[in-house]
């Protein structure tokens, strides 16, 4: 119990990357890292260890994006991943195309398949550990990866039309 | 004959290949088994280049400062204070950021409280301190350092004259870690002088450098490990050095090797 407020702390950085990368958007992405961590903290006190911190943290995260992306279906005026762009501010001018092209792609995969991907080549999570995350079989993670890294390709390489960007400002 | 050896390569195994999760045995077979399928050699390549890009994508976000609006502790939890150099260290960063003293008044973090008060491990003082001061800069986003590496000259200026010896730090890039750059800590009895590196991940580990170790004379690579936090120190004939991180004790001993080496050769 003690170390884990620390613990829950030391993970923000990373649960803000995960979900910029699911949602493409920092608001959005803040949006649920605020939501997921509010109710981490408030359930701490049922975690008592039982369990790796990270992957606790994720699973929280996760199922906020899952009612997020259900309650879009519904009110479908908004997507996530379209309204703004990722203009990492390392990234030299030669990078940008690359990066926006890499940005809009992850944006076209379906949001589990998405998940999956960000976990492993990522947050570079074990497969089991994605399993345990996002509560599915190991069989599933293993068939959602190879879909998104299909998927992924066919766009990167032209085999599959990338819509529009919109302009940053 | 070896089951494993026989086992046809499945596509699960090429994934497991460009992620590396596989065991060293299975890797060679799939190695084996890429360099007589170019076709599918060129898929699990694109695949390790899309990982990568992924990562460089969205590598800037660990380095950005945590939004005000996250909370960084439960509602209202008031923990007594452990230990004085850390009410110190906490007040340190309350003066110079807000966001996190938010966090930090509420609730100091128990992580900190739990290696300031951990017992289990037989560790030397400054190394202890050491692990209290990693855990405490290293997750500080805004201002994990009060210098910056692109000051280094200031920097080394300022350190060497207020720990009274000179005093530089290592170039780590060799190993994948960059100086952000330092900041000056109270020790038992004087300041000790804080260095905080990171990687292209935003793995950030914390060299310590104090005085008031080489008293005691000098000692030997040591490991400890306390909480979450992964320690080496040693002591030379001018400075007691303790490298903390939060990384495995493998990777950790090859950038205090890298440290090491770089001191023994002044």
């Amino acid at each position: 119990m003690q170390s884990a407020s620390a613990e829950i702390v030391a993970c923000i950085p990373a649960l803000r990357r995960y979900a910029r990368g699911l949602t493409g958007s920092r608001d959005a992405a803040d949006d649920l890292v605020q939501d997921a961590l509010e109710r981490a903290w408030s359930r701490m006190a049922l975690w008592q260890r039982r369990g790796d911190m990270r992957s606790w943290l994720f699973s929280i995260l996760h199922n906020r994006f899952v009612d997020r992306v259900r309650s879009q279906r519904a009110t479908p005026e908004d997507p996530p991943g379209e309204d703004e762009v990722i203009v990492p501010v390392r990234a030299t001018q030669s990078d940008l195309l690359e990066v926006r092209d890499l940005d809009a792609a992850l944006a076209r995969l379906p949001p589990d398949q998405r998940e999956v991907l960000l976990l492993v080549a990522v947050e570079q999570m074990k497969y089991e550990e994605v399993a345990a995350t996002l509560k599915v079989p190991l069989g599933t993670v293993m068939s959602r990866l190879s879909r998104a890294r299909e998927r992924l390709r066919a766009i990167l390489e032209g085999r599959e039309t990338v819509s529009k960007l919109k302009v940053v400002k | 004959m070896n089951a494993e050896a026989t086992k046809p390569i499945t596509e699960a195994d090429m994934h497991g290949y460009a992620d590396g999760q596989l065991s060293a045995a299975r890797r060679l077979q799939v190695e084996a088994y890429l360099a007589g399928h170019p076709v599918e050699a060129a898929r699990v390549q694109a695949w390790m280049l899309d990982n990568q890009a992924l990562r460089g994508l969205l590598a800037p976000v660990m380095h950005e400062p945590i939004p005000v609006r996250m909370p960084l502790a439960p509602s209202r939890v008031a923990l007594p204070w452990r230990n004085l150099a850390l009410a110190a260290s906490i007040a340190f960063v309350s003066a110079g950021t807000g966001w996190i003293a938010r966090g930090t008044v509420d609730d100091p973090p128990p992580q900190v409280a739990q290696v300031a008060a951990s017992r289990d491990a037989p560790m030397p003082d400054f190394a202890q301190r050491a692990a209290v001061a990693h855990v405490v800069y290293s997750p500080d986003v805004r201002r994990p350092v009060e210098v910056r590496a692109d000051q280094e000259e200031q920097l080394v200026a300022w350190l060497s004259k207020r720990l009274g010896a000179p005093l530089k730090p290592p170039h780590l890039t060799a190993v994948g870690y960059e100086l952000i750059g330092g900041r000056l800590l109270p020790g038992e009895q004087g300041p000790v002088a804080q260095f905080m590196y990171h990687d292209a991940q935003g793995q950030r580990l914390t060299l310590y450098v104090t005085r008031e170790a080489a008293k005691s004379g000098e000692t030997a690579f040591r490991f400890a490990q306390n909480g979450p936090v992964n320690v080496f120190y040693w002591v030379d004939a001018r400075f007691g050095y303790a490298l903390s991180a939060g990384i495995d004790k493998s990777e950790l001993a090859r950038v205090a090797t890298a440290v090491y080496d770089q001191l023994e050769s002044r």
